[in-house]
């Protein structure tokens, strides 16, 4: 009788993990006891954990293996997934802090809120460390189920339900895609560890060939698109981004979409690297479908969160321009883009915040009019974070959109780069819209609603710092992506 | 050598001090926002002259400074900046129009003064960069970060179209310059020099059909920032509605960015390209040359009239800078300052009676030289300097243009080119007449003041620098010479060291020293 062998467990393979459901945790149940309506000292609890959560991301770097790895194989901790979290830490602190501004002024400033987002958290960053197919799909499902009721938080707005319904019903869907996938990986390979079923494909040629497990891939690859929004999977997007409550619909745009590509990348790159020649394809029409389909559309959005939530999906095309690529200057510039991309877009979204007020939330394009002339400072901002969504120089937008296309250009992927800058050059004509009525448009009203909260306040600084200084000497954090890849 | 170290740097991010400065300044002080930003403006160009004075007459780059910046993955950036002969007029020239610039809007502009200075300095940090980068990615930088401070001029402070134009400029030079860098990555990995340093993408000798492709991407970058035709269309809409001083730095210097693209970039790194091309590149500057004298010709506001004669100048600097020998891209090169000079001061000129009248159509004008005898003077020179009337600064450089293209292939092209020369003076000294001559039967025109002290002081040392450059032109040109050799010997050099490097690879025993040095740098 063979002895039961307990796994290794290693709790410091998934000790970020563990610090954000704790912290979690107790706030549940500090919201349960703690009476009041203010529910900001929630919002800075969670932000200290956040921190907390982000040293110990820091301290992980460059660890021996035997601390990355974790739970019998099915955690990495490696530096690829620190990276990802760490991009998914910057994207909730965020989020966290533009929360309480906005559910106070909506009036849904129920405490769940907060270890909502930290469970979402915690699921993305098992997606980017696990090295099993189910760990993949377990933190899929943490982070999705969290994000379905913080899509629909706005109980009282009906365009709220509708997103959170939405998102819920095409998420369920997107997951069976992902699910089969993955059960048809399983039954061609045996396994579900990634490493174990980049093994067999490399023992037995013929797998490249084997229907079930091509089929597996482009199941998984569907399902991924989902989580990312590639087009054509892109429909729930703009509707659940324009009904969420906005600092959600600036969590979702960053976070979720970085852990999408950092389970699909290590899918991929690592356990199906003999399938490469059918995936690079299918991620080249992705790409330039994704790109296209978000910037034409964009063009036309009158609604600030609609533009940016077409945009998002524009910009996971651009990433996918470095995904196409399949070297590691790719990872390296998905890792850096999804970094900036974190800061600039939850960025924008803080200040369309401060923009709405209760019951109008002014996200229209014309609401901005004269925004530059009676908020110079703020509206300097927002035109930063616009440019480096543009990417102009010297924005942090700028080096990553560099990074990601001259990947693709060392590939050899001319034409795909030359889609990608028209692409932008498109893009930028949208981002100019909303400066166009921001300075070049009279005033028409007088925005003294607006008061910028000390939690919105560091947010904002935080963004501003996160855009420019990477944009400007980006050598350091370019160094840290390029020691992140996994190839 | 006593040159001061850091000079470059010091004269371009002179006007990011500046900005910060006017960042801390009350917004409401107009007086001194502008005093501010013509005192930075005025240092700058004084911290500019020691680079005349210290410019050894030769072909290096000079007052180089070279600081590692980027290093990641495979890509390492330098900030490396230095000036030969051809960047340096265009240094000086930029300089020395900015504070001209922002006198001109004393009066000109009232609102949002802050803002107004903060994008005319933005904008003088992004042309000086650009004119003195060495590093392809530096430059890059630059290049994009001119557009912000333009595309706010003029849309915030411009006419009654303005955001029309505004982002009719933003979006054609984007997507210039976006697919510019797809080319400037595409050259690094092909070059494989392991950085961005110019000098080194000067010595790789790049196959024909890959030259192709990059020159087209560099070429359109540039065609669009020179305009040329067909893709002047924004520059019209740009500069009419564009305020005073915006039009001036657009006309003054923005343009040159693409003719100097040309020269510094385009040719010298794709030289196979660029004789394949000069056919098709001469004859669309022909056609901008006769093209655009006929519209002008046609035009019914004053400030559109020059904008057409803009790009039937910036034509002539082509054919020129095409031409491809010692007299033409010398004429060529002298023509863009000329051109910044003389076009600059009829834009101004074009400011000051839009100020007094708040229209530019001609026919509201006539017989203005009765009214306002300084005024018309000085109109007068500067119309004959566009013009290019012999002892003005125009003449020069035309008269070199012509005669180099003349003596290169490009022989026909001139011919047809030169009675552009014609049509200028034609549609300029029409203009002139019917807003300066005539009856001075309009009332409104009646009451009318003649320049005053600031306006005359403005347009002083644009009118001596149009003599000075009219009769004494050598200093300039000697300057230049040696970096404009270079350039015209690189192209030769190169296509004889890719000549060499075919033959051993055909016959490897009989040159055993094969790979001979691709370029010996002067």
């Amino acid at each position: 009788m063979e002895t039961l062998v307990m796994p290794a467990i290693n709790f410091a393979a998934i000790m970020p993990e563990t610090i954000l459901s704790i912290v979690a945790m107790v706030l549940l149940l500090l919201n349960v006891f703690v009476p009041g309506e203010q529910k900001a000292y929630l919002a800075y609890l969670s932000f200290i954990g956040i921190v907390v959560a982000f040293f110990s991301v820091v301290s992980g770097w460059n660890a021996p293996l035997a601390l990355q790895e974790g739970f019998n194989g099915s955690v990495l901790q490696d530096n690829f997934s620190l990276f990802f979290k760490a991009i998914f830490l910057v994207s909730a602190g965020l989020a966290v802090l533009i929360s309480d501004h906005y559910m106070a002024k909506e009036e849904c400033n129920h405490g769940e809120l907060y270890p909502l987002i930290l469970f979402a958290t915690a699921g993305m960053m098992l997606m980017a460390s696990g090295t099993d197919l189910m760990t993949i799909f377990l933190g899929l499902e943490v982070l999705s189920v969290s994000l379905y009721v913080l899509a629909g938080f706005n109980r009282s707005d009906i365009k709220s339900n509708e997103a959170g319904l939405k998102y819920f019903l095409l998420g369920a869907f997107s997951t069976g895609f992902l699910l089969y996938g993955m059960a048809l990986t399983y039954g061609a390979t045996g396994t579900t560890k990634i490493a174990k079923i980049a093994a067999a494909a490399a023992m037995d040629g013929a797998l490249a060939n084997n229907p079930m497990f091509v089929v597996g891939m482009l199941l998984m690859a569907v399902g991924f698109s989902f989580k990312i929004a590639a087009a054509p999977f892109h429909m729930w997007t703009p509707d659940v981004y324009e009904g969420a409550p906005t600092p959600m619909t600036a969590f979702m745009s960053a976070g979720p979409k970085a852990a999408g590509f950092a389970a699909f990348i290590r899918v991929l790159v690592v356990a199906m690297p003999t399938l490469k020649a059918d995936w690079s394809d299918l991620l080249w029409i992705l790409a330039v479908l994704t790109m296209t389909v978000g910037n034409i559309i964009a063009l036309s959005q009158n609604n600030i969160k609609r533009m940016l939530a077409y945009s998002s999906i524009a910009h996971a095309g651009y990433a996918l321009v470095g995904f196409t690529a399949g070297n590691g200057e790719g990872t390296a510039g998905i890792l850096f883009y999804m970094l900036s991309y974190a800061f600039m877009n939850i960025g924008a979204f803080a200040i369309i915040i401060l923009v709405g007020k209760k019951g109008e939330p002014n996200n229209n394009v014309e609401d901005y009019a004269g925004f530059g002339v009676k908020h110079p400072v703020l509206a300097m901002v927002l035109a930063l974070f616009l440019f480096s969504l543009a990417g102009m120089p010297p924005t942090a937008g700028f080096v990553g959109k560099f990074y990601l296309f001259s990947a693709a250009l060392k590939s050899g992927y001319v034409w795909l780069v030359v889609i990608g800058v028209l692409n932008s050059a498109a893009s930028v004509y949208y981002y100019l819209r909303v400066m166009v009525y921001m300075y070049m448009k009279d005033p028409v009203e007088e925005f003294d609603w607006m008061k910028l909260s000390p939690a919105v306040l560091l947010s904002i600084t935080i963004s501003v710092v996160g855009v420019i200084v990477p944009g400007v000497v980006p050598s350091i954090i370019l160094q840290l992506a390029q020691k992140a890849i996994l190839l | 050598m006593n040159q001061m170290p850091a000079l470059l740097s010091i004269i371009t991010f002179t006007p990011l001090i500046g900005v910060i400065l006017l960042l801390f300044m009350n917004k409401n002080n107009h007086s001194v926002l502008r005093g501010l930003a013509m005192v930075v403006t005025l240092i700058t160009f004084l911290a500019s002259l020691p680079l005349v004075t210290g410019f050894q007459t030769n072909a290096e780059f000079q007052f180089v400074e070279m600081v590692p910046w980027i290093a990641a993955g495979p890509f390492q950036m330098n900030y490396h900046v230095g000036i030969d002969g051809i960047s340096l007029w265009l240094v000086i020239l930029t300089t020395f129009i900015m504070p001209i610039a922002v006198l001109s809007t004393w009066t000109a502009v009232e609102e949002k003064v802050k803002e107004y200075m903060v994008c005319l300095l933005l904008l003088e940090v992004g042309m000086l960069g650009a004119f003195i980068s060495l590093d392809l990615f530096l430059f890059y930088i630059f290049w994009e970060v001119m557009l912000i401070p333009m595309y706010f001029i003029i849309g915030i402070w411009g006419g009654k179209r303005k955001i029309y134009a505004a982002v009719k400029f933003f979006i054609y030079t984007m997507v210039g310059s976006l697919l510019m860098l797809v080319a400037l990555i595409f050259l690094y990995f092909k070059a494989g020099a392991g950085d961005f340093n110019l000098l080194h993408f000067y010595q790789v000798a790049l196959d024909p059909a890959t030259q192709t492709w990059l020159f087209l991407a560099f070429a359109l970058a540039f065609a669009i920032k020179v305009p040329m035709f067909p893709l002047h269309t924004w520059l019209p809409d740009a500069h009419t509605e564009a305020p005073t001083a915006g039009s001036v730095i657009l006309a003054a210097i923005l343009l040159k960015m693409g003719t100097y693209g040309f020269v510094r970039f385009a040719m010298p790194l794709f030289p196979d390209a660029t004789e394949q091309f000069t056919p098709l590149i001469a004859t669309l500057a022909v056609i901008g040359i006769i093209y655009a004298a006929l519209v002008a010709m046609v035009q019914e506001d004053v400030k559109k009239l020059v904008a057409y004669s803009s790009v039937a100048h910036l034509g002539f600097v082509m054919l020129g800078v095409f031409a491809l020998n010692q007299q033409g891209v010398a004429g060529g090169m002298l023509q863009m300052l000329n051109h910044g000079v003389s076009t600059g001061a009829l834009f101004l000129i074009v400011g000051f009676i839009y100020e007094r009248r708040h229209t530019r159509l001609i026919t509201d004008f006539g017989g203005l030289s009765k009214q306002m005898p300084i005024f018309a003077t000085v109109f007068m020179i500067v119309t004959l300097s566009s013009i290019g009337l012999p002892g003005t600064n125009g003449f020069v450089g035309e008269f070199l243009i012509l005669l180099g293209a003349f003596e290169s292939k490009l022989r026909w092209y001139t011919v047809i080119a030169t009675s552009g020369v014609i049509l200028s003076a034609v549609y300029m000294l029409w203009m002139f007449q019917r807003v300066m001559f005539g009856e001075l039967n309009n009332p409104k025109n009646q009451t009318l003041k003649d320049l005053n002290a600031r306006e005359i002081a403005i347009m002083v040392p644009l009118i001596i620098l149009i003599f000075v450059m009219g009769v004494y032109p050598t200093p300039f040109i000697d300057k230049m010479n040696p970096a404009i050799d270079r350039m015209i010997q690189l192209s030769k050099t190169k296509q004889a060291a890719r000549l060499q490097q075919q033959v051993p690879a055909v016959l490897p025993q009989a040159a055993p020293l094969a790979a001979p040095p691709v370029l010996e740098m002067k």
